[in-house]
């Protein structure tokens, strides 16, 4: 099953930069369909990232963050090798998580 | 402050490890230990249209214009529907970042919270329904500071 | 299917077309083309125009290098892998129907093929690898044939546009098609391909941004942020069409393919660089 998370993470200089594509309409509910009927909002609400047992980065998303979202933040402190783990659930309940390595 | 760190604990440990198995075998109380919570998830604040309403109803203050905060944004979005934000700020000892789109029906895109070891930075990619003021909003020692970059959008060329 | 009229376009010293008696060979007008765009655009560097508008404007060149950071349509692409390496019900895969096993092979499309008298897009000849396998054929503007298109392409990366014209009178008569196609008035606003894209590339029509001919198949499939996917060359052919009130045409017809020949004959020699992302 193919996960709906895509990111690379690198290290440099003692930053971590982690960038992240996820795979989801993100339905904002104020747009119809060809025939005429709202398009029901269906969208990321909370993506986590976390490092050792820690958030390092917490999102709160709504409708207005593109389709397929993108995310990019660095923080200190991650070491090559480490993974971190990247999960999401949104408006309907529907989560998924992965993780990744750091390079 | 230990329990929280704990509590992490317990989440990171069975949500790197298990969540790939978990994912595709069905076992779902262990897939919802790694998914977010979302019970604390702002519902009112996005749903609420105007920047100032919106920063009065997420952080119960007014935010100060602030220049320590730079905005990278396009001068005219190429598509209204993928608008490439990147904002990072040199004020310090910062928790959390906003950004509002002014005249998106609500204006609240998203809010990140930075952990300390985190850089204050984000990059994103925003709808903007119509051209409109995009406003970065900073907490910085526990007060809120602002940046404001008006972004063109426009609709309806010949591209279809 | 070809009409003998007289199309003369004035642009300028290189591409006048008039059908006398030595009309320019397809080398000659691509020659031509590549000297009038240079000529045009003396700062952008020739392998830069499969990068259309992005050649040619900062602004949005920051949002599309921002884009291509992390490219909306790596999920399509790994699909399309995937696609391409499964083997059909009869246990054979896509690899059978190509050179070199469909690895590295997009610059060589669209192709002449001289027993059909025909040409042979990308896109065709996966879907006439699919029914030759026992498998339904995929429809042609989006979706699966988009991803395995796109992949496909991915795998030729950088290498160079090398579309053959047989000294074949139908192979001729096919470009020439294409090329009278390109150059032709149609639809209610009365443009032709040419009309932006050969007059007025650099330059704004209400919120767009037009880009030059030269290079214009190399970034396909794209994934354009209007569709929020991938779509084909035909996809954007139709949708060009539709624009200036003009009936399009069914993907793959022989219209299109006759016109997508022409246009990526005129792009030999610069680097394949699909999929990419356009607005």
């Amino acid at each position: 099953m193919a996960s709906s998370i895509r990111a690379r993470a690198v290290e440099s200089g003692g930053v971590v930069s982690i960038k992240a594509l996820v795979r989801h309409p993100m339905d904002s509910g104020f747009v119809k369909d060809s025939a005429g009927n709202i398009i029901p909002p269906h969208f990321i609400q909370k993506l986590t990232i976390s490092h050792d047992g820690k958030n390092v980065f917490v999102a709160d998303w709504g409708p207005a963050v593109s389709k397929d979202p993108f995310l990019e933040c660095r923080f200190e402190g991650g070491k090559k090798g480490d993974k971190l783990t990247i999960s999401w659930i949104d408006n309907k309940g529907e989560s998924d998580s992965t993780t990744a390595t750091i390079a | 402050m230990i329990d929280q760190t704990r509590r992490g604990l317990l989440k990171g440990v069975l949500g790197a490890g298990v969540a790939g198995i978990a994912l595709g075998s069905g076992l779902v109380p262990l897939r919802a230990l790694a998914a977010p919570d979302a019970s604390k998830w702002p519902k009112k604040a996005f749903a609420t249209p105007g920047v100032d309403e919106t920063i009065a109803e997420l952080y119960g203050m007014e935010a100060e214009e602030s220049d320590k905060i730079s905005m990278d944004l396009p001068t005219i979005a190429q598509n209204g529907a993928v608008v490439p934000v990147k904002v990072e700020t040199s004020l310090p000892n910062v928790t959390g970042i906003a950004l509002l789109v002014a005249k998106n029906p609500n204006a609240l895109a998203a809010t990140f919270e930075i952990p300390k070891g985190t850089l204050p930075f984000i990059s994103n990619r925003l709808k903007m329904a119509e051209t409109t003021d995009v406003v970065a909003v900073v907490i910085s020692d526990g007060k809120a500071y602002k940046a404001t970059q008006n972004v063109k959008v426009t609709v309806g060329g010949c591209g279809g | 299917m070809l009409k003998t009229k007289i199309i003369s376009v004035a642009l300028g010293v290189a591409l006048v077309v008039p059908y006398v008696l030595a009309a320019p060979t397809p080398e000659e007008d691509r020659k031509a083309a590549v000297e009038y765009y240079k000529q045009m655009f003396p700062d952008v560097q020739i392998n830069d125009f499969v990068n259309g508008q992005y050649a040619l404007n900062e602004d949005r060149r920051k949002q599309w290098e921002s884009l291509q950071d992390f490219p909306p349509y790596e999920f399509a692409v790994a699909e399309g892998q995937e696609m391409f390496e499964t083997p059909f019900a009869n246990g054979k895969t896509y690899a059978s129907c190509f050179d070199n096993e469909g690895i590295g092979v997009r610059q060589n499309y669209p192709h002449f093929d001289q027993s059909r008298k025909e040409v042979i897009t990308l896109e065709l000849a996966i879907n006439e690898c699919r029914e030759a396998n026992g498998e339904k054929a995929l429809r042609y503007k989006k979706g699966d044939i988009a991803s395995i298109s796109a992949y496909m392409a991915s795998t030729s990366n950088g290498k160079a546009f090398n579309i053959t014209i047989p000294d074949d009178p139908e192979a001729q008569a096919a470009y020439q098609d294409g090329k009278e196609f390109y150059y032709s008035r149609r639809g209610q606003l009365n443009f032709s391909c040419a009309s932006c894209h050969v007059q007025n590339p650099g330059k704004w029509i209400r919120a767009d941004f037009l880009s030059p001919a030269l290079g214009q198949p190399a970034s396909f499939p794209v994934h354009r942020s209007k569709w929020g996917e991938l779509g084909t060359l035909h996809r954007r052919f139709a949708g060009c069409n539709n624009n200036v009130r003009a009936k399009p045409l069914p993907a793959q017809s022989e219209e299109y393919r006759n016109l997508e020949y022409f246009l990526t004959y005129m792009s030999n020699g610069l680097p394949v660089v699909g999929p990419s992302t356009r607005p």
